[in-house]
C-alpha cells in the first residue's frame, strides 16, 4: 500500500495526481472467509481493521449492504467524548479515546481528531450537583472532568445566553477537556483502506438475505452475491439490527428510531468547543468549514426513512436558541437523518449470542459515533478469541433479563423520560 | 408532518399526540407465577419490523384517549386507526 505523506504528496504532483493506488479494492466475494462481518460502518471496519492487527485474522470479508461512508458513520454530528459516569462506560469509552489519539498515525491517514473540549451546561443547583457527582466519577476512572461555574462558562462561550431573565439559566457545566470531534468520513475512509490493505474484503452493494444455521452453529450467509460460509459471523448494523434478527429468528432489546441533525450555513469562527443543553437535547459544535453542526431528540417513533420530520428538528432548534440566541440568525444548510439502534437502557450490546459463531454489535443509541474504535476492538476480541472483554463484559445481551442494567441516564426508546 | 386520525376527534396533527409504543405487546396475566423470561419479553424485547406496525399512540393535547396506528416504519402511511380497546 502506498503511504500517504508529504513525499507521496509532492511524487504524486509530477503526475499530475492521476497515479494513485485506490484506497481499497472492490472484489467479488470468495466462496468461503474465516470470518464476515455484515456491515461496513464504521464499527464493522474497525472490527475488521483490528481483527487483522491485533489477531492476525486477515481472512475476512465486510458486507456491506450500501456503500462505504453512506450509513450513520457519514451522517453523525462527530461528538468523541467519554463523560460517562458508570464504570462501564467510562472505561470503555476512556480506552476509546487513547484510540482517537493514536488514529491519524495508525491509520496513515489523517482523521483531524480535535479535543477540543465539550461543556455540559446545567441549569439549576440540581444539576449542579448531579455533574459534580458524575465529574467525580469519571475522575475516578482517569478521565479527565472540570466542573465550572457561571463565570467560567461566561468566559468561554460568552455568545450563550447568560442573562438575568431566562426560563433556563446557566449555573455552570461539566467540561471533559480531552474531548472533541473529528473528520467522520475520514475514519470510515481510514479504517477501510488500512482493513483493506491487510488483505480484509470489502464488498459493497452486497444485501444479506438470509442465513445458514444447523444445530445452533452459523455455517454462513446468503446475500444478494451468492451464499457465502464462514463459522464466524458479526453484526454490525446499527438500525438495521432488527431486520437481521428478524432472519435468525431472534427477538432483541432495541428498536430503531430516526434520529436527525443539521448544520446551519458557515460562519466565522465563533464557537471552539462543543456545548450541550442542560435542560433539554441539543448539542452544537463549529466545523471546520464554519457550519454549525447541531442535533438533538429523536423524531420519536419507531422509523427506517433515514429522512426526518419537522416537528422535531423545530422542537430541537428551539433549544438551541435557548442556549446561543445568535443562532436564530443563520439560515439552515442541510438536515439529514440516520436510523438508530436503540436499546432499551441506553446502553450497547458487544455480545456472544445463542447461536455459536454469531455475534452481535448493537443498541448504539446517540453515541455510535465516538465508539467507533473502542467498539471495533472489543468486538475483534470477542470474535477472534470467542470470549467477552473484561471493556465490554457489562455490554451483555441478557443483562436486560437479569437486571444488570446500564442505565446511564435510562433514556433508550423513551425519549419523554428525560 | 404526520397527521393522524383519531377514531374519537378526526384528522389531526402529530404535534398534538405522543407515542407509546408496541400495540401488540400483551402483559402476562396477573395470578399466577410469572417467569422472568415472560416479564423480560414484556418489558424489553420488540420486532421493531421495517415496514407494517402496530403500535400505540395518545393524543395528549387532544380528547387525551389512547388509540392504536396501523403505520409503515419505512413510508409513514397510515392505514388505519383504532380505538385503544378495538381487537385488531
Amino acid at each position: 500500500m502506498q503511504k500517504y505523506s508529504v513525499f507521496s504528496l509532492i511524487k504524486n504532483a509530477f503526475s499530475n495526481h492521476k497515479n494513485w493506488d485506490v484506497a481499497w479494492k472492490d472484489p467479488s466475494p470468495k466462496s468461503e472467509y474465516d470470518v464476515i462481518i455484515i456491515g461496513g460502518g464504521g464499527h464493522g471496519l474497525a472490527t475488521a481493521y483490528y481483527l487483522a492487527k491485533e489477531h492476525n485474522i486477515t481472512n475476512v470479508a465486510i458486507i456491506e449492504k450500501g456503500w462505504i461512508g453512506g450509513g450513520n458513520v457519514g451522517r453523525n454530528t462527530t461528538i468523541i467524548r467519554s463523560n460517562y459516569m458508570h464504570d462501564e462506560n467510562g472505561l470503555f469509552s476512556e480506552f476509546g479515546m487513547d484510540l482517537w489519539r493514536k488514529m491519524s498515525q495508525d491509520l496513515n491517514y489523517n482523521v483531524m481528531f480535535s479535543p477540543r473540549g465539550i461543556i455540559n451546561l446545567a441549569h439549576s443547583d440540581a444539576q449542579m450537583n448531579a455533574y459534580s457527582r458524575r465529574g467525580n466519577s469519571m475522575r475516578l476512572n482517569g478521565i479527565d472532568a472540570v466542573l465550572l461555574n457561571r463565570e467560567e462558562v461566561k468566559k468561554i462561550i460568552p455568545m450563550a445566553d447568560f442573562s438575568e431573565n431566562v426560563r433556563f439559566p446557566i449555573f455552570g457545566g461539566l467540561m471533559q477537556p480531552s474531548a472533541g470531534t473529528a473528520r467522520h468520513d475520514a475514519v470510515a475512509w481510514g479504517y477501510a483502506r488500512q482493513a483493506d490493505s491487510m488483505g480484509v474484503d470489502i464488498i459493497q452493494n452486497c444485501e444479506v438475505i438470509g442465513f445458514d444455521v444447523s444445530n445452533g452453529q452459523i455455517k454462513g450467509i446468503r446475500t444478494s452475491k451468492g451464499n457465502i460460509k464462514a463459522k464466524k459471523i458479526g453484526l454490525c448494523v446499527a438500525g438495521s439490527t432488527n431486520i437481521l434478527a428478524e432472519k435468525l429468528n431472534m427477538t432483541l432489546p432495541i428498536e430503531t428510531h430516526l434520529l436527525q441533525a443539521c448544520v446551519s450555513e458557515p460562519i466565522k469562527p465563533i464557537l471552539d468547543n462543543v456545548v450541550t443543553f442542560g435542560a433539554g437535547h441539543f448539542y452544537c459544535s463549529q466545523s471546520d468549514k464554519g457550519e454549525m453542526v447541531m442535533g438533538g431528540d429523536l423524531d420519536g417513533y419507531n422509523s427506517y426513512s433515514q429522512r426526518g420530520n419537522l416537528p422535531t428538528l423545530q422542537h430541537v432548534l428551539t433549544e438551541g436558541i435557548a442556549m446561543f440566541p445568535f443562532l436564530s440568525k443563520l439560515k439552515m444548510l442541510r438536515t439529514w437523518g440516520g436510523i438508530m439502534d436503540m436499546s432499551m437502557d441506553g446502553s450497547p450490546i458487544i455480545d456472544k449470542t445463542h447461536i455459536k459463531g454469531l455475534y452481535l454489535n448493537c443498541g448504539w443509541c446517540y453515541g455510535g459515533f465516538k465508539a467507533t474504535p473502542a467498539s471495533g476492538w472489543t468486538f475483534a476480541h470477542t470474535i477472534a478469541q470467542d470470549r467477552v472483554h473484561k471493556l465490554n463484559a457489562g455490554y451483555s445481551l441478557n443483562r436486560f433479563s437479569t437486571g444488570h442494567l446500564i442505565d446511564e441516564k435510562g433514556l433508550g426508546t423513551k425519549t419523554w423520560i428525560s | 408532518m404526520l397527521y393522524i386520525k383519531c377514531p374519537h376527534c378526526g384528522l389531526r396533527s402529530q404535534n398534538e399526540f405522543a407515542y407509546g409504543g408496541d400495540a401488540t405487546i400483551k402483559r402476562p396475566n396477573l395470578n399466577q407465577e410469572i417467569s422472568n423470561t415472560e416479564w423480560d419479553n414484556f418489558v424489553y424485547l420488540r420486532k421493531s419490523p421495517r415496514g407494517r406496525h402496530l403500535e400505540f399512540w395518545h393524543h395528549i393535547s387532544g380528547c387525551r384517549q389512547w388509540i392504536k396506528v396501523d403505520r409503515d416504519t419505512a413510508t409513514h402511511e397510515i392505514f388505519n386507526t383504532y380505538k385503544a380497546n378495538e381487537e385488531v
